[in-house]
């Protein structure tokens, strides 16, 4: 009877050929993508109950837009439309919870078009970018709409005035400090998604935990933000401390949700210490120093430029050879 | 708790549970035997037997031919039907000899079975042991199949300090080297002892992973009252039972590029070389039987079996019930480093470890997307090498670029292409870039000779 069976498998039901490995990990880009996405959650639901639902509108018309310029060119380009692999809902996300409450939906959507358009699509789609799209769409409305992308409406539950300027700015300008219960917790003025620590940690930690992010960018930011930013507060207490580096301005969003971009961070684990290190020292340099309160994006952007030349000298040692 | 390893490597679902309960079997003579001249590394076998001839059990019916190869014995008693071009589990058609069992007629005798005379492993000499092993064709059953008496004689000069016996089974699936450390362990550890006296050793260990609780409190149990040898307990994960990997989990030592085990003072053996060793000297059984795990969701009872070499791959697969229904691709080897095949008319050879079958579930992939520079290709990769970045110039065919990044290092363990998220075909292009690029090394030193 068995007999049988085998004649079948190999007359009617064809065995299939390929090389090895057999087997592949069940991740998958869009899965890793939608992860993300996912992982943004608290961070749209916390910029809602902090500065209101027009702030939906705004987040949506980034998604809706950077998908919409995505699918557009790929379209024009004759490429296979792909936005279903959820890296444009990334970017759209990302782009939405880095402005300020209030912002005008057509800049917003022109941060999306921009973004999509000049920070992904012209370098070849998703995987070939050089810088974070999101990033490059944030710095675009910093040039168009200075004043605007500068504006910050204090959240709802605002209870002083601190809130009416970021706690950077105000540290920075006003040299008064703010506590770190609402710079956790995000009743404070900045971006949207960018205000509550627990939220993003919240998505974070979902990253690390899932394998998503990469674990070391997050950790050599914050350690060098401890490590620069610390030792300036050491020489003069006036700067801001480590902690308040850490939870005030875009750190932790972006340390876990920009600088961990796959494409544009470098793919070797020493590459990737490296990265994170610099991005702390250039952030740490441009907030205490720079003219602008805070340096995030830039110093990401400013590193992002540095990847190729990182991944080649960073080359892991290969097993058994002796460095010469 | 964390238990010794190497860095680098992946962990794909072990599978083991389908068939590591199940103990080794016999499997009944086969209908035929297809018995390759080639079953080993090196070169093939010179047949010594004609067409028609009546061969015993245990008849050498080819002759190793010179250093680097290895005797083939018949392993059924019968008679020689053809010897030419047979389809092979390797994926290439190789000669073979064909032998059907011997039907005798009434009044007519079957030649006895051929066996070597036991010898003493408490006497026996190392100069006995290595051509003990010659005679008997034991090729290593981790999967390379080179013939071991070559291992056991290194060249002058070499300082061997270990023995190390790999149990590590980090192929998915495969059972039977726990099944082997379960139920003979004392074997296992006669094995390693005279490994260890023809290699002139004081210090054996035994690598099993941790997923193998009961192989290793059988093997922490035979080697108690033993001095020099022990049970090195490794971390689950593959690829922990490749040499290099072995050897850096076992004692941190790191085998250069282009450089043997034994380069680094270490000689490494399969737990099933190990029993074929003890077999050969104490029984003086010749390598008649291949111990192979015969799993995965696409056959009807997994079962861990001693199978005649030469046996079709069909026969073993009927003896466990058949494929089913939506059995899709049957492995020869483990499914990390395996052979799919296309016939399964090809023979069982004595390195053969298992037949892994999957089904349509198991063998459904992932649409191919860009690179997204995600890394994980890097960090997986258990020799430190750039995955990405070399598939890449070997698409390109930048095989200069390739060279010199080290794509020759690659030993083809495909965490890389396991690992990726993009389903990037990545030890694939590396397979085909290092072939090239040995090519064009090999074409350098004509030119310069």
């Amino acid at each position: 009877m068995s007999d049988v069976t085998v004649t079948e498998a190999q007359n009617e039901r064809e065995l299939m050929l390929s090389t090895s490995p057999h087997l592949q990990s069940r991740w998958t880009t869009k899965q890793i993508m939608w992860f993300v996405n996912l992982a943004l959650a608290p961070c749209v639901i916390s910029a809602v109950l902090y500065f209101g639902f027009y702030q939906l509108l705004v987040i949506a018309t980034a998604v809706i837009f950077a998908v919409g310029t995505e699918a557009l060119i790929q379209k024009l380009t004759k490429k296979p439309i792909a936005v279903m692999d959820g890296s444009a809902v990334i970017t759209g996300l990302l782009l939405g919870l880095i402005v300020p409450p209030n912002f005008s939906l057509v800049s917003t959507a022109l941060g999306s078009i921009f973004a999509i358009g000049v920070g992904k699509m012209i370098f070849g789609g998703l995987g070939y970018n050089i810088f974070n799209p999101a990033l490059v769409g944030r710095a675009f409305l910093q040039a168009a709409f200075p004043v605007a992308i500068t504006t910050w409406t204090a959240p709802n539950y605002a209870v002083d005035s601190v809130s009416s300027a970021t706690p950077l700015a105000a540290l920075k300008f006003d040299g008064v400090s703010t506590a770190v219960g609402p710079l956790f917790f995000g009743n404070v003025g900045g971006s949207l998604g960018e205000t509550s620590s627990i939220a993003i940690l919240l998505g974070g930690i979902f990253l690390l935990v899932t394998g998503v992010a990469n674990w070391r960018i997050p950790a050599a930011m914050t350690i060098g933000v401890i490590v620069f930013g610390g030792a300036l507060w050491l020489i003069d207490p006036s700067y801001p401390s480590p902690i308040f580096h850490i939870f005030a301005g875009s750190f932790l969003f972006g340390a876990f949700y920009m600088a961990t971009d796959y494409v544009s961070s470098p793919i070797t684990g020493v590459g990737m210490w490296i990265y994170g290190l610099g991005i702390a020292l250039v952030l740490v340099l441009i907030r205490v120093f720079g003219g602008l309160p805070e340096g995030v994006m830039y110093s990401i952007l400013f590193m992002n430029a540095f990847v190729p030349l990182i991944n080649r000298y960073t080359r892991p040692r290969i097993f058994g050879e002796v460095k010469s | 708790m964390k238990f010794k390893t190497f860095p680098g490597g992946v962990h794909p679902p072990e599978e083991k549970e389908l068939s590591e309960h199940q103990p080794f079997e016999i499997m009944p003579l086969p209908s035929m035997v297809i018995l390759p001249l080639s079953q080993h590394l090196g070169k093939q076998a010179k047949p010594l037997v004609d067409k028609r001839a009546t061969v015993a059990r245990g008849q050498v019916i080819a002759e190793a031919d010179g250093f680097i190869s290895a005797p083939v014995h018949s392993t059924i008693t019968g008679t020689v039907k053809s010897i030419g071009s047979e389809p092979n589990s390797s994926g290439y058609r190789k000669d073979a000899i064909v032998i059907i069992p011997a039907k005798p007629k009434e009044g007519e005798e079957l030649p006895e079975d051929v066996s070597m005379p036991p010898l003493d492993p408490a006497t026996v000499t190392p100069d006995e042991i290595r051509a003990r092993v010659k005679e008997a064709g034991i090729v290593g059953q981790g999967g390379a199949a080179f013939p071991t008496f070559v291992k056991l004689s290194p060249p002058e000069g070499k300082e061997l300090d270990v023995v190390i016996i790999n149990g590590c089974e980090c192929e998915p699936y495969l059972t039977r080297d726990d099944r082997f450390m379960i139920e003979r362990p004392d074997d296992i550890v006669s094995g390693l002892r005279l490994i260890m006296r023809a290699l002139g050793v004081e210090k054996g260990v035994i690598g099993i992973e941790i997923n193998k609780p009961d192989a290793i409190a059988s093997m922490e149990k035979a080697v108690a009252d033993q001095p020099g040898l022990s049970v090195c307990v490794l971390q689950t994960k593959y690829p922990q039972g490749a040499e290099k990997m072995l050897i850096k989990a076992v004692n941190g030592r790191e085998v250069p590029p282009g450089k043997l085990p034994l380069d680094v003072g270490a000689v490494i053996q399969n737990i099933g070389t190990a029993v074929a060793i003890h077999d050969a000297v104490a029984k003086g059984e010749a390598s008649l039987t291949a111990a192979v795990t015969v799993t995965g969701r696409g056959i009807r009872t997994p079962k861990n079996l001693f199978v005649p070499v030469g046996t079709p791959l069909k026969d073993v697969i009927d003896f466990c019930g058949g494929l089913t229904e939506d059995a899709a691709k049957v492995i020869v080897g483990g499914p990390m480093m395996g052979v799919a095949q296309y016939d399964l008319e090809a023979p069982v050879m004595k390195a053969t470890s298992g037949i892994v079958i999957l089904n349509e579930e198991d063998v459904r992939t992932q649409e191919e997307t860009a690179c997204l520079r995600c890394g994980k290709c890097v960090d997986a990769c258990p020799v430190h090498l750039l995955p990405t970045r070399l598939a890449r110039l070997a698409e390109l065919d930048r095989l200069e670029e390739a060279e010199e990044l080290g794509i020759t290092v690659c030993m083809e363990c495909g965490s890389c292409a396991y690992t990726c998220p993009a389903h990037i075909p990545l030890v694939q292009w590396l397979r085909l870039g290092k072939q090239r690029v040995i090519q064009q090394q090999r074409k350098r030193k004509a030119n310069a000779a």
